[in-house]
């Protein structure tokens, strides 16, 4: 622990000047002490010094520990085989910058780009790699038979291409691999901010807009020294829990609908759209774009609107308790809720997961407590735990969550129909010089991490971000070893995972 | 005798015109139910006739891999389900074709129409299809006997092995034979779920390959094949649930009052079926065999009460 990782919270900025290169070996010691000690490994990526950043989370604390280390050459150590987490960032990094992870036991490129740097790929792939061109994991023997699924998929959904290794209907491994929706917006914020990127940060995941562009003002606002007041941060817990309330109702509709349980199924679908339809009442958007801005708020939540909307959530709230209850009393839904997608408690640690899938095993993991931001300071939320990481502990932990969230909004909403309405924040001045910050948020589906470093004239020289999805891609992985390939539909519906926030 | 020959006739016009043009009205009928139990407005119940419309109009798209064997799934389906419907009875009346053995006739109509789907499944080389075609015949195996010990519970009880005897025969329903026909309907109705691939055996409107058994067989149908397919999984919800209700008939239902009945009960079928399919989640697939199994338990305790 003498080595130097410098200590900071979700938000506050650190100055690149107290934050020394510390030398490889130790770097990835201190990495591997920390992560034994119960730190998380909340981000890893490399930039084009080459050098590379850690951002560890001490969820206890509510402390992060962030370092870098310079690298004199193009690879170093892998982390993966001792601390599985870091397993998909390290092939992140060599995907972004050919650095590559020596000892890496599942080296695959990830989003299927170019190297950012023009070097060597790290594959030595020649011209545009294509997505899902890569050697799959195979499983030989008689009777033994591989489905491919995707990317294109019967339904409008997002491109993924799935492999399982099967035995008749027991599947032995489920391989996933994405990147067909990579449009290359971490890059896209290099030199900014830049008058989109707020719009792209939007966008990184479309159903967690409020969540990413949280971080990304959040971040802004640390690099600037700008403190909001307690009414705009109530707003934007407002637009939070207004988000994760329509995704959370979906969620068990389509769950619902996987199982052809007709009436939860079909009410979900309406009533997601009575939450969508109150952000829109606010900002203009059912998915919460344009909402805030750095600085503040796009869109003021007047008191006369606050008190306006009070009624449309508890009514909305009511039908959303009948649709739901209705699913825990039919015996045929939870004897299928119950007998899939087991995920084990100690690999979601070890493998990295957030957020729901992380809670569903029984660790309380929740940004909104264990590093508070906006209103969940003076506002907490408990969060939501089950035991026994399957269909049903994720299906509870939505329905446990949105009776938190309902709580909440109701409060928010009480107590902004008190309060008058503020002016349009001031613009935000230049960025601080040669700064890094970590932005943290809960979004629904778990912690959104938004990292940026400003160059000597105040402008992005790296942005990082990590949508929940890209930890827990490989929980679903994980939640299918040993199952019916006939679940694995249900399986992914209680992760429901981003592929373009994994895909950036 | 020109009497006879003359309500005859018009009973085997009602007879092939009911075979024929009503299947159709079957899914819309429970497609409605749903969508009325679920708050929603829901397709119109003629959908499925303006589908065969529109699919007839189109043509298919064969995929490179398939042969001949590939139109053999769906033709011979409705080849097979069509002549079956000719040896069942609708109602009290008795079926146009009638002949000892019949019984067993019909039951490998279907055995056939499903041995020709499942090679045309297997024709696409697809890993989907051929995993449909594995849960097809599994699930079959099981429900083939229910099927079959129903019938010898119908045959030891009425002595006949003519479908048109055994399910419209007099004196059968309100008998000492009421307990096995209960057990017999309940088989039945679960085999009924089975073959018509609904819940809680199969979802026939999900859109998830993975956990169809029957959709995904005729995944790569196009055009005029995949009109015939709706078509004959429609014709399969009315010859099998014919089946089921033929022995709620008595021949107290005479002439048309018998049709108007029959008619009133297919309806009501349908509505039923909508009904389970509102109110239940589908099984786990490694649970339905256990469900089947139910059946062939219903069934054959209702042939060894017969025996006793």
């Amino acid at each position: 622990m003498s080595v130097p990782f410098v200590s900071t919270r979700n938000g506050l900025p650190v100055s690149l000047a107290d934050l020394p290169f510390i030398p490889t070996p130790e770097f990835r010691e201190g990495i591997l002490d920390r992560v034994r000690e119960g730190f998380r490994l909340a981000a890893l990526f490399a930039d084009d010094g080459p050098s590379l950043w850690a951002v560890l989370a001490d969820d206890d604390t509510g402390t992060l520990q962030v370092g870098r280390t310079h690298l004199s050459q193009p690879s170093f150590a892998a982390l993966t085989p001792k601390c599985p987490q870091a397993h998909l960032f390290e092939r992140e990094i060599a995907e972004q910058f050919g650095i590559i992870p020596t000892g890496h036991p599942w080296l695959k490129p990830v989003r299927f780009h170019r190297p950012w740097n023009e070097g060597p790929d790290a594959w030595g792939r020649a011209g545009e790699p294509r997505p899902g061109v890569m050697d799959f994991y195979t499983v030989s023997g008689e009777e033994v038979h591989e489905v491919a699924v995707g990317p294109v998929h019967a339904g409008v959904i997002e491109p993924g291409h799935f492999r399982f290794q099967c035995h008749g209907e027991h599947v032995f491994h489920l391989e996933i691999a994405l990147g067909y929706q990579h449009r290359g917006i971490e890059r896209a914020f290099l030199a900014g901010p830049h008058p989109l990127s707020l719009k792209q940060a939007e966008t990184l995941a479309g159903d967690t807009s409020i969540g990413h562009a949280w971080a990304y003002c959040m971040a802004l606002e640390g690099l600037v020294g700008r403190s909001l007041s307690p009414r705009v941060d109530r707003v934007r817990g407002v637009a939070l829990e207004l988000e994760r309330m329509a995704n959370h109702v979906g969620d068990l509709g389509a769950l619902a609908g996987d199982v052809g349980f007709l009436p939860t199924a079909s009410y979900c679908g309406r009533i997601r759209g009575d939450w969508l339809n109150l952000s829109a009442e606010v900002c203009g958007s059912r998915l919460g774009r344009d909402w805030l801005r750095p600085g503040g708020l796009r869109h003021e939540l007047d008191p006369g609107l606050a008190e306006r909307m009070l009624p449309r959530v508890e009514k909305a709230w009511a039908d959303t308790q009948d649709a739901v209850e209705l699913l825990w009393g039919a015996a045929s839904v939870m004897n299928r809720f119950e007998a899939a997608g087991k995920v084990d408690p100690a690999q979601a640690k070890d493998a990295g997961l957030v957020g729901v899938a992380l809670r569903a095993c029984g660790h309380p993991r929740d940004v909104r407590k264990d590093h508070p931001f906006g209103p969940y300071t003076a506002h907490p939320v408990a969060p939501a735990i089950a035991e026994s990481g399957n269909v049903h502990a994720r299906a509870w932990v939505r329905w446990n969550e949105l009776k938190e969230s309902h709580r909440h909004l109701a409060e928010a909403l009480e107590a902004l129909g008190r309060s008058p309405a503020e002016a349009a924040p001031e613009p935000l001045p230049p960025l601080a010089l040669e700064r890094f910050v970590v932005a943290l948020t809960e979004g629904w589906r778990g912690e959104i991490l938004h990292a940026a470093v400003t160059d000597g004239e105040g402008r992005f020289a790296r942005y990082k971000v990590v949508d929940p999805s890209f930890h827990n891609w490989f929980g679903l992985a994980l939640a299918l070893r040993g199952e019916q390939i006939s679940d694995f539909p249900l399986c992914n519906k209680s992760f429901n995972l981003s592929y373009c926030g994994h895909d950036l | 005798m020109l009497e006879t020959f003359l309500v005859r006739a018009v009973h085997v016009a009602l007879h092939l015109t009911t075979a024929l043009l009503l299947p159709p009205l079957l899914p819309g009928l429970i497609a409605k139910t749903k969508a009325m139990v679920a708050g929603r407005t829901g397709p119109p119940v003629l959908q499925l006739y303006y589908d065969l419309a529109r699919l007839s109009r189109k043509r298919a798209v064969f995929s490179r891999t398939t042969t001949w064997v590939f139109l053999a799934g769906p033709v011979g389906t409705v080849a097979a389900v069509a002549t079956a419907s000719l040896l069942v009875p609708f109602g009290s009346s008795p079926a146009p074709l009638h002949f000892q053995g019949d019984a067993v006739f019909f039951a490998y109509l279907f055995g056939l129409a499903r041995f020709l789907t499942v090679l045309s499944a297997l024709d696409t080389g697809s890993a989907f299809e051929g995993m449909g075609a594995a849960r097809e015949v599994s699930f079959a195996v099981l429900a083939e006997p229910a099927l079959f010990l129903g019938f010898a519970a119908l045959a030891k009880s009425t002595g006949s092995l003519s479908l048109s005897t055994m399910l419209a025969s007099p004196g059968f329903s309100f008998s000492r034979a009421m307990a096995p026909l209960i057990l017999v309907l309940a088989g039945w109705a679960i085999v009924y779920l089975a073959e018509n691939s609904r819940i809680p055996v199969d979802d026939p409107n999900t859109h998830l390959e993975l956990t169809m058994i029957h959709e995904v067989m005729v995944l790569d149908h196009s055009g005029r094949p995949l009109a015939l397919v709706l078509y004959g999984a429609s014709l399969k919800l009315l010859v099998l649930g014919a089946l089921l209700i033929g022995p709620l008939f008595t021949r107290a239902f005479g002439g048309l009052l018998n049709w108007a009945a029959f008619w009133g009960l297919l309806v009501l079928l349908a509505v039923g079926v909508g009904l389970v399919e509102s109110f239940t989640a589908r099984l786990r697939m490694n649970r339905v065999p256990q469900f089947l199994v139910a059946g062939i338990l219903a069934t054959a305790f209702a042939f060894l009460l017969l025996l006793v």
